[in-house]
């Protein structure tokens, strides 16, 4: 038990005097918080926009104060000719240009119709849908007030409740997504790496000749980034109760049993990475690509799984933080207990225990 | 000259003898290329909707029809218990409710109003809203839709008013893929000069080379350059294979711009991002430091850069993060010249912006590089 | 002995920090000269030798090499000596060619001498079979040999050799100081620091440095003589037993 621990404070000690690889480790995380708290949402808001207005009369003025209201448009220009927009369009200025017809009042006080163009940058094609939604539901707005007779017979009103995130913020997405990519980050790509680096150096055959089992050793050097993991959990839920206000609605206990069992099922992934490869490069190189990619596109909180091709869907079913984002986010946001997530744990923990078989059984012909 | 042919043969025989080097260098950004584009739409189709229908009339079955047929919504369940309900949005299964009310029709009639309730799974808000909106949308329309049955209307009252048609340039297919594989490609290149002009540089002080490297007549510019010219190559190469081998072959895309401006940007730009290697690696004193460092930046370069978000909806701070970000400036670029053919007038500014970053960022990393400890 | 000095230092020291590595040497070596560099470990002989190649700046004191100042001219001085570091400093995924046409290109050789010396020496050390091998897959007596055979290649007027014996074995290591004397009568100066006593004896002067200053400087004979001792290793027992700092 003594030397378990004297391995387990090595490995800390490697761990805190590199003070870049703890910019990576506790950096990374704080950093992906905030900016998906603050910066980051799918939302578009101040799209940039140009406005050529041939009517100068009361109607187009009170649009063009609508759109000047609104959150999601920012008027860049109002113009007096349609020559302006392409060139704008092409500078990537503007996102979106409304021309409004001359005689726009009589036009709507006579014929009681007016034709409105829109002209959108679709390069971005969901940018483009949304504008053209929000715009068009702020001319809406403005036709329904002209008419006025509100009062319409047989008035149906849907109710509608946001469930477990009534203000729509963004935290709830991508915390638990933000917790599954950084237990993975920190746990595979560090653990990898640092036992391939002692057989690089040559201090694995080191430790190998010591009385020390060999399988107490590659424990002794999960051990650090266990602990490493769960004051990085710390960190993040602190970070977002406290900063993005996102509450816990479940147990914290289970959440953290369920995260210390991802950690298990990185480390185990980190350890069958390191026994299979023989430089520090090629750990890298397979941490990365096979799995950093695949978490951050596959785990469902960046891009939303049911819209990939089907293949794609099921390499997903392969990936360990997918279950854990579901789990985390039922627990964390939904308030649900254990009942309604044995599912996903078991796969979890079938997961675990394949690659912690595998990557034992690897290191065992090694030493052989 | 002569010297520095020798230090470009001598990195090109390491470079293409390093087995582990090779996968990341060809085969890593082909996959990708072919995988995230496919991956990352974020396009809220497939909202999923159940039914708690306690009223089972004609109008709540005409209600249904219309949700179902308008092409947003897919019907997972159709019963009378919002409890079951509720059980399909905890487990991910449905994302929204509607429950109509018992003695819905009757109700409406009679009081000539009515509520309808609706819940939405709001975990992802975005999605939330929009599911929202076009239930919003979706019953209005109903709710005409009777008013003129009950002659309470007169003609059609959708077509009163303004007119609106919308128009979408640049792309009216509103295929998404073309909007994200020149992006993704421009993320791939800069990930791999980055990383690999760090990580190369970092090994040679790692093993002990650099050390007989400074002890010969060989100048500080001559050995950087040896180290940054194959990288550039290799940038330029791979940008060449996943534009018109993938881009074009698989997706289709064909660069509207001039291709010369795309490639002198293209250049201008991988002088600056070795720059960042190369400063990287004369921070770091090991492999493990290097990717460390590498990889905190060019993930936030990656988020800030506009790939995956808006940088419009940013605030103002996170917009100047973003600014400062040389990654931000080409993935603009590509796509205003691949997507909508922009000259070179429309894009000099950030032609002048990406090469003050080269001149700063090689600069620094110059200073840094000592040739004497 | 010749008169003409090669290396020639005048308190020469190096500090890092508070620490003093070296402490104001002086001495002088002269062309064609075996001149061995002891120490125990931590002394500061590889602190003094990487301020004589030019890879660090002196904190005070002079030098010249060949002729030229170390702190202005290290450029020049780089042209006209040749290093073999501790750590094994070839190129290991390069081959045993590649590397010599690597080496004796950055010195400014022509495709004409590469390939004449590159023939000769491969034929010297025996190493034609191994020739497109890569340079990682060969024994390390073999490397140690070629990277002093590299070291050469674009005939420095000085060599310095730092440990370069170091986990040899003694036949390797005896073909090893033949190439050393081979250089030696060609008129190249030789630097070296070694562990070994029997290699201090192979020298033509030996300096013996204590806690970053040089305690004794003299031939192998000469040092025996003044210490009434058999043997190198004695004397270098009688000096460093007095040493401060411990070795690691």
């Amino acid at each position: 038990m003594n030397q378990f621990i004297t391995f387990i404070k090595k490995e800390f000690y490697h761990v805190f005097r590199d003070g870049k690889t703890l910019l990576m480790l506790f950096g990374l995380p704080i950093v992906q918080i905030v900016l998906f708290g603050f910066a980051l949402s799918n939302e578009i808001k101040n799209a940039k926009m140009m406005i050529l207005d041939q009517a100068k009369d009361a109607s187009s003025q009170q649009i063009i104060e609508r759109f000047a209201a609104s959150p999601y448009f920012q008027i860049e220009k109002t113009i007096n000719h349609e020559a302006a927009i392409e060139p704008s369009f092409l500078k990537g200025n503007i996102k979106m240009a409304l021309i409004l017809p001359a005689n726009l009042d009589q036009d709507l006080n006579h014929t009681g119709t007016a034709a409105v163009q829109l002209l959108l940058d679709a390069s971005d094609p969901n940018a483009a849908n949304t504008l053209n939604g929000y715009a068009s539901s702020i001319l809406n707005s403005f036709q329904q007030e002209r008419m006025l007779n509100s009062k319409l017979p047989l008035q149906l009103t849907p109710q509608i409740r946001m469930l477990y995130n009534p203000e729509l913020k963004g935290a709830p997405t991508f915390v638990p997504g933000v917790m599954a990519l950084v237990l993975m980050l920190v746990c595979v790509l560090m653990t990898s790496i640092s036992i391939v680096k002692e057989k690089e150096l040559g201090t694995m055959e080191i430790l190998l000749v010591s009385p020390v089992n060999p399988f107490l050793l590659i424990i002794a050097k999960a051990v650090p980034y266990l602990g490493l993991s769960l004051i990085n959990l710390a960190i993040i839920l602190t970070l977002s109760v406290t900063l993005l206000d996102m509450p816990i609605h479940g147990s914290l206990l289970l959440l953290i049993a369920e995260s210390t069992l991802l950690i298990i099922t990185a480390l185990s992934l980190g350890l069958l990475i390191s026994n299979v490869t023989n430089s520090q490069q090629a750990a890298m190189l397979i941490a990365i690509l096979a799995m950093m990619i695949p978490t951050l596109l596959f785990t469902g909180f960046m891009f939303p799984i049911e819209n990939m091709p089907l293949p794609l869907q099921w390499i997903s079913n392969l990936i360990p933080a997918k279950w854990y984002y579901i789990i985390a986010k039922s627990i964390m946001i939904k308030g649900l207990g254990f009942a309604a997530i044995w599912k996903e744990t078991l796969i979890l923990l079938g997961m675990t225990v394949f690659l912690l078989f595998l990557s034992f059984k690897k290191f065992k012909t090694r030493l052989e | 000259m002569r010297t520095l042919i020798f230090l470009l043969k001598k990195e090109f025989k390491q470079i293409f003898r390093n087995k582990a080097l090779l996968p990341i260098i060809f085969i890593a950004p082909i996959m990708q290329l072919i995988i995230l584009p496919l991956a990352a739409d974020f396009e809220i189709k497939n909202i999923n909707i159940s039914f708690v229908d306690h009223d089972r009339s004609s109008f709540s079955q005409q209600l249904y029809q219309k949700i179902v047929g308008s092409g947003y919504f897919k019907a997972i369940s159709y019963g009378s218990s919002y409890q079951d309900a509720m059980q399909h949005i905890e487990k991910e299964e449905s994302d929204i409710i509607l429950e109509i009310p018992e003695g819905f029709e009757r109700q409406l009639i009679r009081e000539n109003k009515q509520d309808l309730f609706v819940a939405i799974n709001a975990i992802n808000g975005v999605k939330a809203g929009l599911g929202g909106s076009y239930l919003n949308q979706i019953i209005a329309n109903y709710n005409q839709d009777i008013r003129a049955e009950w002659g309470l209307i007169k003609g059609n009252p959708q077509q009163a008013g303004l007119q609106v048609s919308s128009y979408f340039w640049f792309n009216p297919h509103m295929n998404y893929q073309v909007f994200m594989v020149p992006a993704i490609l421009v993320l791939l290149v800069t990930m791999i000069s980055t990383y690999m002009c760090a990580l190369n540089i970092v090994k040679e002080k790692e093993i002990g080379t650099i050390e007989q490297i400074n002890v010969t007549p060989i100048k500080k510019y001559q050995f950087i350059l040896g180290k940054l010219i194959p990288f550039w190559l290799i940038g330029i190469f791979i940008f060449t294979i996943g534009l018109f081998g993938i881009g074009y072959l698989i997706y289709g895309i064909v660069p509207l711009g001039n291709l010369l401006t795309l490639y002198a940007y293209l250049s201008l730009y991988l002088i600056a991002m070795l720059g960042l290697g190369l400063l990287i690696s004369t921070v770091s004193n090991t492999q493990q430091q290097a990717m460390s460092v590498a990889f905190f930046f060019i993930m936030i370069f990656m988020l800030m850069s506009g790939l995956f978000t808006s940088i419009d909806s940013m605030p103002n701070w996170a917009k100047a993060i973003a600014y400062c970000s040389p990654v931000t400036y080409f993935i603009d670029v590509i796509r205003m010249l691949v997507l909508k053919g922009s000259t070179f007038n429309d894009i000099k500014v950030h032609f002048a912006i990406t090469a003050g970053f080269a001149v700063l960022l090689n600069v620094w990393a110059l200073y840094k590089y000592k040739k004497t400890s | 002995m010749e008169a003409e000095k090669v290396i020639q230092t005048v308190d020469l020291s190096k500090h890092f920090g508070d620490f003093i590595a070296c402490n104001a040497i002086s001495f002088e070596v002269f062309k064609g000269e075996i001149f061995g560099f002891l120490g125990a470990n931590g002394a500061g002989k590889t602190t003094a030798m990487k301020m004589l190649c030019g890879l660090s700046a002196p904190s005070s004191g002079k030098a010249t090499i060949a002729g030229f100042d170390i702190y202005k001219q290290t450029e020049a001085i780089k042209k006209r000596i040749g290093y073999m570091s501790q750590k094994f400093s070839l190129y290991e995924d390069l081959s045993v060619l590649e590397n010599i046409e690597f080496f004796g290109g950055i010195y400014g050789l022509s495709q004409q001498e590469i390939k004449q010396r590159g023939q000769q020496l491969i034929d010297q050390l025996g190493l034609a079979d191994v020739a497109k091998n890569m340079v990682g897959s060969l024994p390390l007596g073999w490397k140690q040999k070629l990277a002093f055979s590299v070291a050469s290649l674009h005939d420095p007027e000085i060599i310095f050799l730092d440990e370069p014996t170091g986990g040899v074995d003694p036949v390797t290591r005896r073909q090893f100081w033949d190439l050393i004397y081979a250089a030696s009568v060609r008129g190249i100066t030789v630097f070296v620091t070694t562990h070994y006593m029997d290699e201090a004896e192979y020298c033509h002067r030996v300096s013996i440095m204590v806690d970053g200053e040089i305690k004794a400087l003299d031939t192998p004979e000469n040092l025996k003589k003044q210490f009434q001792v058999d043997s190198m290793e004695d004397v270098f027992f009688e000096l460093a037993r007095g040493a401060q700092r411990l070795g690691d």
